[in-house]
Protein backbone atom coordinates (compact mmCIF):
# COMPACT_ATOMS: atom_id res chain seq x y z
CA UNK A 1 0.00 0.00 0.00
CA UNK A 2 1.40 3.85 -0.57
CA UNK A 3 2.39 5.30 2.39
CA UNK A 4 1.56 9.41 1.75
CA UNK A 5 2.80 9.80 5.21
CA UNK A 6 6.15 8.78 4.04
CA UNK A 7 5.59 11.09 1.05
CA UNK A 8 5.24 14.06 2.87
CA UNK A 9 8.28 13.05 5.49
CA UNK A 10 6.23 12.34 8.63
CA UNK A 11 7.02 9.68 10.47
CA UNK A 12 4.66 6.71 10.64
CA UNK A 13 6.22 3.37 11.74
CA UNK A 14 4.55 0.73 9.46
CA UNK A 15 2.39 -2.24 11.88
CA UNK A 16 4.85 -4.68 11.48
CA UNK A 17 7.44 -2.45 12.85
CA UNK A 18 5.01 -1.04 15.98
CA UNK A 19 4.49 -5.04 16.34
CA UNK A 20 8.48 -5.61 16.96
CA UNK A 21 8.18 -2.14 19.36
CA UNK A 22 5.55 -3.34 21.17
CA UNK A 23 6.52 -7.16 21.49
CA UNK A 24 10.02 -6.00 22.95
CA UNK A 25 8.28 -3.32 25.48
CA UNK A 26 6.02 -6.23 26.81
CA UNK A 27 8.64 -9.41 26.44
CA UNK A 28 11.09 -7.27 29.05
CA UNK A 29 7.86 -7.47 31.01
CA UNK A 30 6.96 -10.77 30.59
CA UNK A 31 10.53 -12.15 31.37
CA UNK A 32 11.07 -10.89 34.26
CA UNK A 33 8.03 -11.70 35.91
CA UNK A 34 6.86 -8.28 36.54
CA UNK A 35 3.66 -6.96 35.25
CA UNK A 36 2.93 -3.54 34.29
CA UNK A 37 0.94 -3.62 37.25
CA UNK A 38 3.42 -4.23 39.92
CA UNK A 39 5.23 -1.18 37.82
CA UNK A 40 2.43 0.96 38.79
CA UNK A 41 2.72 0.38 42.36
CA UNK A 42 6.52 0.53 42.37
CA UNK A 43 5.99 4.13 41.02
CA UNK A 44 3.79 5.01 43.47
CA UNK A 45 5.59 3.77 46.25
CA UNK A 46 9.05 5.69 45.21
CA UNK A 47 7.05 8.77 44.36
CA UNK A 48 5.93 8.72 48.43
CA UNK A 49 9.49 7.94 49.86
CA UNK A 50 10.79 10.77 47.46
CA UNK A 51 7.96 13.55 48.06
CA UNK A 52 9.18 13.57 51.63
CA UNK A 53 12.43 15.46 50.32
CA UNK A 54 12.04 16.72 46.95
CA UNK A 55 9.08 17.73 45.21
CA UNK A 56 8.89 15.96 42.07
CA UNK A 57 7.15 16.17 38.66
CA UNK A 58 4.78 13.22 38.75
CA UNK A 59 3.46 13.58 34.88
CA UNK A 60 7.22 13.71 33.49
CA UNK A 61 8.18 11.14 35.63
CA UNK A 62 9.25 7.48 33.97
CA UNK A 63 10.20 4.38 35.43
CA UNK A 64 10.91 1.47 33.23
CA UNK A 65 12.50 -1.92 32.85
CA UNK A 66 15.21 -1.87 30.41
CA UNK A 67 17.04 -4.85 28.84
CA UNK A 68 20.64 -4.97 28.50
CA UNK A 69 21.85 -7.94 27.52
CA UNK A 70 21.23 -10.80 30.25
CA UNK A 71 20.77 -8.25 32.87
CA UNK A 72 17.42 -6.22 33.73
CA UNK A 73 17.44 -2.66 35.26
CA UNK A 74 15.09 -0.62 36.68
CA UNK A 75 15.37 2.50 34.88
CA UNK A 76 13.92 5.78 36.77
CA UNK A 77 13.52 9.12 35.15
CA UNK A 78 12.26 11.78 37.87
CA UNK A 79 11.92 15.49 37.22
CA UNK A 80 12.52 17.61 40.31
CA UNK A 81 10.94 20.54 40.86
CA UNK A 82 12.77 21.65 44.07
CA UNK A 83 14.07 20.63 47.72
CA UNK A 84 11.67 20.57 49.89
CA UNK A 85 12.56 22.80 53.08
CA UNK A 86 14.43 20.76 55.42
CA UNK A 87 12.35 22.16 58.32
CA UNK A 88 11.71 20.14 61.42
CA UNK A 89 14.60 17.09 60.05
CA UNK A 90 17.12 15.48 61.41
CA UNK A 91 20.30 15.26 60.02
CA UNK B 1 17.47 -45.01 20.01
CA UNK B 2 15.12 -42.64 19.29
CA UNK B 3 15.46 -38.96 18.51
CA UNK B 4 12.35 -37.85 21.10
CA UNK B 5 10.99 -34.13 19.59
CA UNK B 6 8.07 -32.19 21.29
CA UNK B 7 6.18 -29.83 18.50
CA UNK B 8 5.04 -27.24 20.99
CA UNK B 9 3.66 -23.72 20.53
CA UNK B 10 1.96 -21.62 23.43
CA UNK B 11 -0.83 -20.27 21.73
CA UNK B 12 -3.43 -22.80 20.12
CA UNK B 13 -4.10 -22.53 16.62
CA UNK B 14 -0.72 -21.99 14.91
CA UNK B 15 0.12 -25.36 13.68
CA UNK B 16 1.85 -27.70 16.25
CA UNK B 17 -0.68 -30.71 14.73
CA UNK B 18 -0.15 -29.68 11.55
CA UNK B 19 3.70 -29.66 11.65
CA UNK B 20 3.71 -32.63 13.47
CA UNK B 21 1.66 -34.68 11.11
CA UNK B 22 3.60 -33.44 8.12
CA UNK B 23 7.13 -33.86 9.49
CA UNK B 24 5.85 -37.79 10.43
CA UNK B 25 4.61 -38.26 6.96
CA UNK B 26 8.22 -36.60 5.61
CA UNK B 27 9.96 -38.47 7.51
CA UNK B 28 8.46 -41.89 7.04
CA UNK B 29 8.92 -40.84 2.95
CA UNK B 30 12.73 -40.80 3.59
CA UNK B 31 11.97 -44.62 5.33
CA UNK B 32 12.29 -43.39 8.67
CA UNK B 33 10.20 -45.16 11.12
CA UNK B 34 8.27 -42.79 13.13
CA UNK B 35 5.80 -42.85 15.64
CA UNK B 36 3.81 -39.69 16.32
CA UNK B 37 2.24 -39.51 20.17
CA UNK B 38 -0.97 -37.49 20.39
CA UNK B 39 -0.80 -35.59 23.51
CA UNK B 40 -3.84 -33.40 23.07
CA UNK B 41 -6.33 -35.13 25.31
CA UNK B 42 -9.93 -34.71 24.74
CA UNK B 43 -9.16 -32.44 21.56
CA UNK B 44 -6.98 -34.63 19.36
CA UNK B 45 -6.91 -33.86 16.04
CA UNK B 46 -3.51 -35.71 15.26
CA UNK B 47 -5.89 -38.72 14.00
CA UNK B 48 -8.07 -36.92 11.28
CA UNK B 49 -4.96 -34.85 9.58
CA UNK B 50 -3.36 -38.13 8.83
CA UNK B 51 -6.40 -39.97 7.79
CA UNK B 52 -6.25 -42.40 10.78
CA UNK B 53 -9.58 -41.46 12.63
CA UNK B 54 -11.38 -44.22 12.20
CA UNK B 55 -9.16 -47.01 12.57
CA UNK B 56 -8.33 -46.04 16.04
CA UNK B 57 -8.93 -48.76 18.44
CA UNK B 58 -7.06 -48.47 22.28
CA UNK B 59 -5.25 -44.91 23.30
CA UNK B 60 -2.93 -43.72 25.56
CA UNK B 61 -4.98 -43.31 28.04
CA UNK B 62 -5.57 -47.32 27.41
CA UNK B 63 -1.74 -47.75 28.13
CA UNK B 64 -1.35 -45.49 31.19
CA UNK B 65 -4.26 -47.07 32.43
CA UNK B 66 -2.44 -50.63 31.44
CA UNK B 67 -5.40 -51.94 29.51
CA UNK B 68 -3.11 -52.64 26.90
CA UNK B 69 0.25 -52.33 26.17
CA UNK B 70 1.78 -49.42 23.51
CA UNK B 71 1.92 -51.60 20.67
CA UNK B 72 -1.80 -52.42 20.81
CA UNK B 73 -2.80 -48.82 20.58
CA UNK B 74 -0.25 -47.94 17.88
CA UNK B 75 -2.64 -47.44 14.63
CA UNK B 76 -0.23 -48.35 11.31
CA UNK B 77 -0.42 -45.50 8.63
CA UNK B 78 -1.79 -47.72 5.13
CA UNK B 79 0.37 -46.18 2.75
CA UNK B 80 3.78 -45.32 5.04
CA UNK B 81 3.83 -49.25 6.76
CA UNK B 82 7.28 -47.20 8.93
CA UNK B 83 5.06 -44.40 10.48
CA UNK B 84 2.58 -44.89 13.20
CA UNK B 85 -0.18 -43.20 15.57
CA UNK B 86 -0.48 -43.45 19.14
CA UNK B 87 -3.64 -41.42 19.83
CA UNK B 88 -4.99 -40.09 22.93
CA UNK B 89 -8.51 -40.33 24.67
CA UNK B 90 -11.18 -37.81 23.01
CA UNK B 91 -13.12 -38.41 26.20
CA UNK B 92 -10.81 -38.11 29.25
CA UNK B 93 -9.23 -35.31 30.02
CA UNK B 94 -5.36 -33.95 30.56
CA UNK B 95 -5.32 -34.82 34.06
CA UNK B 96 -5.45 -38.70 32.92
CA UNK B 97 -1.85 -39.04 32.21
CA UNK B 98 0.74 -37.72 34.21
CA UNK B 99 3.94 -36.53 33.44
CA UNK B 100 5.91 -39.53 34.93
CA UNK B 101 3.53 -42.25 33.26
CA UNK B 102 4.41 -40.43 29.61
CA UNK B 103 7.79 -40.47 30.53
CA UNK B 104 7.29 -44.24 31.32
CA UNK B 105 5.90 -44.85 27.92
CA UNK B 106 8.52 -42.56 25.61
CA UNK B 107 11.31 -44.75 27.63
CA UNK B 108 9.81 -47.92 26.68
CA UNK B 109 9.16 -47.03 23.46
CA UNK B 110 12.99 -45.66 22.42
CA UNK B 111 14.45 -49.02 21.36
CA UNK B 112 11.72 -49.22 18.10
CA UNK B 113 11.68 -46.24 16.45
CA UNK B 114 13.94 -43.72 14.68
CA UNK B 115 11.75 -40.92 15.64
CA UNK B 116 9.38 -40.19 18.15
CA UNK B 117 7.09 -37.07 17.96
CA UNK B 118 5.01 -35.72 20.27
CA UNK B 119 2.58 -33.11 19.38
CA UNK B 120 1.79 -31.18 22.61
CA UNK B 121 -1.51 -29.34 23.37
CA UNK B 122 -1.93 -25.70 23.59
CA UNK B 123 -0.86 -24.01 27.32
CA UNK B 124 1.05 -24.17 29.78
CA UNK B 125 -0.97 -26.53 32.11
CA UNK B 126 -0.18 -30.28 32.84
CA UNK B 127 -0.92 -30.97 29.51
CA UNK B 128 2.36 -29.55 28.41
CA UNK B 129 4.24 -30.78 31.19
CA UNK B 130 3.26 -34.31 30.00
CA UNK B 131 4.21 -33.72 26.50
CA UNK B 132 7.72 -32.46 26.88
CA UNK B 133 9.02 -34.68 29.85
CA UNK B 134 10.27 -37.23 27.66
CA UNK B 135 11.68 -34.83 24.77
CA UNK B 136 14.84 -34.31 23.97
CA UNK B 137 14.44 -31.38 22.16
CA UNK B 138 11.28 -28.92 20.94
CA UNK B 139 10.07 -27.60 17.82
CA UNK B 140 8.06 -24.27 19.03
CA UNK B 141 6.08 -23.22 16.06
CA UNK B 142 4.60 -19.88 15.80
CA UNK B 143 3.05 -17.25 13.37
CA UNK B 144 3.82 -13.55 12.40
CA UNK B 145 1.33 -12.33 14.63
CA UNK B 146 2.04 -10.18 18.01
CA UNK B 147 0.07 -12.64 19.94
CA UNK B 148 1.87 -16.19 18.60
CA UNK B 149 5.39 -15.03 19.10
CA UNK B 150 4.92 -13.30 22.59
CA UNK B 151 3.24 -17.30 23.65
CA UNK B 152 6.26 -18.57 21.61
CA UNK B 153 8.58 -16.14 24.17
CA UNK B 154 6.70 -18.15 27.15
CA UNK B 155 7.68 -21.16 25.97
CA UNK B 156 10.93 -20.95 25.01
CA UNK B 157 11.48 -19.81 28.90
CA UNK B 158 10.10 -22.49 30.09
CA UNK B 159 11.83 -25.20 27.67
CA UNK B 160 15.22 -23.25 28.65
CA UNK B 161 14.39 -23.72 32.33
CA UNK B 162 14.31 -27.45 31.62
CA UNK B 163 17.41 -27.36 29.75
CA UNK B 164 16.00 -28.53 26.39
CA UNK B 165 17.47 -26.96 23.05
CA UNK B 166 15.01 -25.55 20.91
CA UNK B 167 14.27 -24.75 17.25
CA UNK B 168 11.92 -23.02 15.16
CA UNK B 169 9.39 -23.17 12.74
CA UNK B 170 7.16 -19.99 11.65
CA UNK B 171 3.97 -20.47 10.32
CA UNK B 172 1.65 -19.34 7.45
CA UNK B 173 3.90 -16.31 7.01
CA UNK B 174 2.23 -14.42 3.75
CA UNK B 175 4.90 -12.53 1.68
CA UNK B 176 2.58 -10.17 0.31
CA UNK B 177 1.72 -8.89 3.83
CA UNK B 178 5.68 -8.81 5.24
CA UNK B 179 6.89 -7.23 1.99
CA UNK B 180 4.13 -4.36 2.71
CA UNK B 181 5.48 -4.12 6.17
CA UNK B 182 2.12 -4.83 7.56
CA UNK B 183 3.28 -8.79 8.85
CA UNK B 184 6.37 -9.24 11.29
CA UNK B 185 9.46 -10.60 9.10
CA UNK B 186 11.68 -12.36 10.18
CA UNK B 187 14.39 -10.45 10.91
CA UNK B 188 12.16 -9.24 13.90
CA UNK B 189 11.09 -12.28 15.01
CA UNK B 190 14.70 -13.91 14.89
CA UNK B 191 15.68 -10.54 17.04
CA UNK B 192 12.78 -11.30 19.58
CA UNK B 193 12.93 -15.01 20.17
CA UNK B 194 16.82 -15.52 19.22
CA UNK B 195 16.37 -19.33 18.20
CA UNK B 196 17.61 -21.04 15.35
CA UNK B 197 14.84 -21.45 12.78
CA UNK B 198 14.29 -24.47 11.01
CA UNK B 199 11.17 -23.61 9.05
CA UNK B 200 9.63 -20.85 7.58
CA UNK B 201 6.01 -22.11 5.83
CA UNK B 202 3.95 -19.94 3.84
CA UNK B 203 0.36 -19.87 4.34
CA UNK B 204 -1.09 -22.46 1.54
CA UNK B 205 -4.62 -23.28 1.00
CA UNK B 206 -3.26 -26.76 0.32
CA UNK B 207 -3.29 -27.01 3.93
CA UNK B 208 -6.69 -26.58 4.40
CA UNK B 209 -7.01 -28.86 1.31
CA UNK B 210 -4.33 -31.42 2.34
CA UNK B 211 -6.52 -31.48 6.06
CA UNK B 212 -9.88 -31.97 4.35
CA UNK B 213 -8.64 -35.07 2.44
CA UNK B 214 -6.21 -36.35 5.66
CA UNK B 215 -2.83 -36.25 3.25
CA UNK B 216 -0.87 -34.04 4.80
CA UNK B 217 0.91 -31.57 2.52
CA UNK B 218 4.34 -32.61 2.36
CA UNK B 219 3.18 -35.24 -0.25
CA UNK B 220 1.97 -32.60 -2.64
CA UNK B 221 4.60 -31.79 -5.21
CA UNK B 222 2.93 -28.15 -6.16
CA UNK B 223 2.45 -26.78 -3.14
CA UNK B 224 4.94 -24.00 -1.22
CA UNK B 225 3.45 -25.02 2.37
CA UNK B 226 4.89 -28.77 1.06
CA UNK B 227 8.16 -27.35 -0.28
CA UNK B 228 9.14 -25.72 3.11
CA UNK B 229 7.84 -29.12 5.43
CA UNK B 230 10.21 -31.16 3.20
CA UNK B 231 12.86 -28.37 3.76
CA UNK B 232 12.08 -28.87 7.52
CA UNK B 233 12.49 -32.46 7.25
CA UNK B 234 15.47 -32.30 5.86
CA UNK B 235 16.97 -29.83 8.42
CA UNK B 236 15.74 -32.61 11.59
CA UNK B 237 17.86 -35.18 9.79
CA UNK B 238 20.62 -32.75 9.75
CA UNK B 239 21.05 -31.36 6.44
CA UNK B 240 22.04 -28.02 5.69
CA UNK B 241 19.19 -26.68 3.66
CA UNK B 242 19.12 -22.61 2.60
CA UNK B 243 15.96 -20.90 3.07
CA UNK B 244 14.42 -19.90 -0.57
CA UNK B 245 13.28 -16.23 -0.05
CA UNK B 246 9.26 -16.58 -0.16
CA UNK B 247 7.92 -15.15 -3.20
CA UNK B 248 5.24 -12.66 -2.82
CA UNK B 249 2.31 -12.31 -5.14
CA UNK B 250 2.79 -11.17 -8.65
CA UNK B 251 0.80 -7.66 -9.93
CA UNK B 252 -1.52 -10.47 -12.17
CA UNK B 253 -1.10 -13.16 -9.46
CA UNK B 254 -2.96 -10.67 -7.14
CA UNK B 255 -5.47 -9.42 -9.73
CA UNK B 256 -6.40 -12.82 -9.89
CA UNK B 257 -6.75 -13.31 -6.46
CA UNK B 258 -9.16 -9.64 -6.54
CA UNK B 259 -11.66 -11.24 -9.17
CA UNK B 260 -11.62 -14.72 -7.81
CA UNK B 261 -9.71 -17.88 -9.28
Amino acid sequence: MFNFMRLFGGKSDSSSEQAHKRLKFVLIHDRANVSPEIMEHIKNDIIKVISNYMEIDQKGMDISLENDEDAVALVANIPVNRMRPVVGRKH
Amino acid sequence: MSEVIVITSGKGGVGKTTTTANLGVGLAIRGKKVVLIDTDTGLRNLDLLLGLERRIVYTLVDVVQKRVNYGQALVRHKKYTNLFLLPTSQVADKTAIEPEQMLDIVEAMKNEFDYILIDCPAGIEQGYETAVIGADWAIVVTMPEISAVRDADKIIGRLQASNKKIKLVVNRIRPQMVKEGTMLDMTSIDDILSVECIGQVPDDEKVVDSANRGVPVVEWKDSAAGDAYRDIVGRVCGEEIPFKPLEAETFWQRLKHVFGH
